[in-house]
């Protein structure tokens, strides 16, 4: 058999198709011309234009949260570089799997201050998992081999791949690598039985055990696990904000989510505990507060991470066990099993007392007269409306904690945002995203008029895609977490927070071919929602403005520098 | 604490850039950093010397050992280790200094490498520390040039950091 002589374009295309990918998101420009005309000539995967390379990557993000699967973000040199910059770090802070290739001028012009230069790996070093310059045509195929294995093994994150405008349009043969080897680069999968066996030791032994697990559990596809896990030794747990879904939210055990806008008893809990499990999660300043005020209870940490760096980083672990959080858990599971027929779980009842006695708090109580529009239960009517089954995506701000705190996941990778680098600007494409992995489920975008407003040039995409994505915009008319931190914390001197000027959100809506509906009274919310839910408006995007009451605050709050345990509770914040 | 981490990189462009971004990223110290080809041409030895808590290093170690070029890390403080680093060091030295000079030089084993009418250049090599003594005791006003090159770190016995 003769090989085949093809173009590098063509070279990088067929890389694709040897990785499966059904979607690119992309905006072409000079330096990927070439590869441009390639995909135009084939019909294994999906372009999808959007209207700014920023959306192209928090869609192809979206799709591997979505999914599991690697996303795939195609962006010109220059500026289409830059613009890629905030979807990449976005997406390495909350270890996404994702390849990115950018086109860059070519070679020989390399360095020379070219039309649409820029340093894009220079740039790009910081935030992505690794990076590659493509110099030669016959690394092409090796290049983006690395690139999707480094992405989505290991902690995962995005990879970019830069190539130069003369490396695509050269001719060589096409050969895929069947696999790649690295040996700088092995990661840890199989727990240290010795580690489990401690782990496993503390465990047994606790009086007041909690679990606290984050996205690792959902990115390492470990939900089942830690369900069996917490239903074998009725343990309580509570989630991060990274970690929603990864543990039923139904389930008895689970205490709601942590954290800064965490609830009562799971922050209490977390506090007051003598064993703590961490399931790939990494005790962020948002989670637990001040490291120091949460280790003055004094607790035994058990943690359970792919990434050996995430161990004691800022919280001293006592068992680490590094690798594959559902293959540990499986461990953890079967040595469980074998122990468990001539040992008892001796927890205490006084614990579970406790926990009763803090969720008696009823910390998510709101107050609602019935007029206003409490942007709580516009949540909690989404979540009614939509059998708690839709793809919630959510932008960055008080939305996107009552979207966290009253839209309960029952199942994984369904909440979609940005955790870790909290993009305001994401919920659009992150929409956009989940909507074409899954054409026939319901994906709502929960935003604010702030956020909606950062990267609203998406509703042109939507358009032309046929995206019917539900737009709930939670419109208090402020950067209502600015606005919330400025009455706390700043003696109510609103700072540059109020959105005047606001566009007629409706009409925006209409002028791209869209449905828009502006909902003003409580009692119109529910009915708001099952129509934009409803078979007659399936095939079309509807954007839901829901005008909210403007004073509302995210509670409970741990203010930022405090402990866990000194939240401000809805009660108290009137004192403040 | 100081200590001299050496590390295995793979010899590729901006293989450097990554560690040292690394350490402006994370608001780690450098005191120095060192790097150049080894006898293996697909790799690089770097010798980095920081300082930080245990905690800090234990950091560090992690995070260089998570750059995907980077081979193997080798904190040279978790043994027996030999430390040498050069100075050249130019200093005026007319007639009048010339023999002060020389003798101060050879008393603490430096070598002068050039000399012109009014300039010795000394070569010296020690530990860090020993470089620092050195320099302490030259007369600061005569001292018009100082290259130093950042230390390197090898262990001792069969302590062998290699692939």
């Amino acid at each position: 058999m003769t090989a085949e002589i093809i173009t590098g374009a063509e070279i990088a295309i067929r890389c694709l198709q040897k990785e499966n990918v059904k979607f690119v998101f992309g905006y072409p420009g000079g330096a990927v011309l070439n590869i441009y005309d390639a995909i135009f000539q084939q019909k294994s995967f999906k372009h999808v234009l959007v209207r700014h390379e920023q959306a192209a990557v928090h869609a192809a993000d979206a799709y591997s949260r979505a999914t599991g699967d690697v996303g795939v973000a195609l962006v010109t040199s220059g500026p289409g570089a830059t613009n890629a910059v905030t979807g990449i770090a976005t997406a390495h802070m909350d270890s996404i799997p994702m390849v990115v290739i950018s086109g860059q001028v070519p070679t020989h012009a390399i360095g020379q201050d070219a039309f649409q230069e820029c340093d894009t790996v220079g740039i790009t070093r910081p935030c992505v998992k690794h990076n590659f310059l493509v110099k030669d045509i016959n690394d092409i195929a090796s290049t983006i081999k690395k690139a999707f294995y480094l992405a989505a093994t290991g902690r995962p994150g995005p990879v970019l791949v830069d190539i130069p405008k003369d490396i695509t349009a050269e001719t060589a043969e096409f050969k895929y690598p069947e696999n790649v080897t690295l040996r700088s680069y092995n990661p840890i999968t199989q727990g240290h039985s010795g580690q489990i066996n401690k782990a496993l030791d503390l465990l047994v032994n606790a009086q007041k055990p909690m679990v606290y697990s984050g996205g690792g559990v959902v990115l390492g596809d470990a939900s089942e696990a830690l369900t069996e896990f917490i239903k074998l030794l009725d343990f309580p747990i509570t989630n991060t904000l990274m970690g929603l879904g990864g543990f039923p939210a139904s389930h008895e055990n689970f205490l709601g989510m942590l954290g800064m806008h965490g609830t009562y008893q799971a922050n209490m809990a977390m506090q007051e505990c003598d064993v703590l499990l961490a399931v790939g999660a990494r005790f962020d300043d948002r989670v637990i507060g001040n490291p120091d005020h949460f280790l003055a209870k004094p607790k035994k940490i058990i943690h359970i991470d792919i990434d050996p760096a995430s161990i004691s980083k800022r919280v001293k672990i006592d068992v680490p066990i590094v690798g594959d959080v559902k293959l540990v858990l499986e461990d953890l599971i079967s040595a469980f099993k074998a122990l468990q027929e001539n040992t008892s779980l001796n927890l205490s009842t006084d614990w579970q007392k406790s926990i009763n006695l803090w969720k008696q708090k009823d910390c998510m109580r709101y107050e609602d007269d019935g007029t206003q529009i409490k942007p709580q239960k516009v949540i909690q009517k989404l979540h009614e409306v939509t059998n708690g089954e839709a793809f919630i995506t959510s932008d960055v701000g008080q939305h996107q904690m009552w979207a966290a705190q009253y839209y309960p996941f029952d199942k994984p990778r369904r909440w979609i945002n940005s955790g870790g680098l909290g993009t305001m600007g994401v919920g659009l494409p992150y929409a956009m995203g989940c909507q074409l992995a899954f054409p026939d489920s319901q994906v709502a975008c929960v935003t604010g008029e702030a956020s909606i407003q950062m990267c609203i040039q998406e509703l042109s995409t939507c358009k032309q895609f046929n995206l019917p994505v539900k737009i709930v915009n939670l419109n208090n008319r402020y950067m209502g977490m600015v606005r919330q931190w400025q009455e706390f914390f700043y003696g109510n001197r609103y700072a540059e927070s109020y959105m005047d000027a606001l566009p007629d959100f409706v009409k925006l809506a209409e002028s791209y071919g869209h449905v828009g509906m502006k909902i003003e009274n409580s009692s119109d919310i529910e009915g708001a929602l099952k129509e934009a839910f409803s078979p007659k408006l399936k095939e079309r995007l509807v954007f839901l403005d829901f005008i909210t009451d403007q004073t509302e605050n995210v509670f409970p709050m741990v203010p930022n520098g405090k402990g866990l345990s000194e939240m401000i509770l809805a009660d108290d914040a009137e004192d403040l | 604490m100081r200590h001299i981490i050496s590390l295995l990189m793979e010899n590729e462009a901006g293989a450097l850039s990554r560690v040292s971004g690394l350490f402006s990223a994370r608001g780690y110290n450098i005191e120095s950093l060192s790097v150049a080809p080894t006898e293996d041409l697909s790799l690089s030895r770097m010798t980095i010397v920081t300082s930080g808590s245990d905690e800090v290093i234990e950091q560090i170690i992690k995070q260089l050992n998570k750059l995907i070029d980077v081979v193997k890390v080798l904190d040279l403080h978790d043994g027996d280790h030999i430390e040498r680093e050069l100075v050249l060091v130019k200093v005026k030295a007319n007639k009048q200094y010339r023999d002060e000079v020389q003798q101060l030089s050879n008393s603490y084993g430096g070598r002068i490498i050039d000399s012109s009418e009014n300039i010795l250049t000394i070569e010296f090599t020690g530990t860090s520390t020993e470089l620092d003594n050195y320099l302490k005791s030259l007369n600061s006003a005569f001292v018009v040039e100082i290259v130093r090159t950042g230390a390197s770190g090898i262990g001792r016995g069969d302590r062998i950091l290699k692939i």
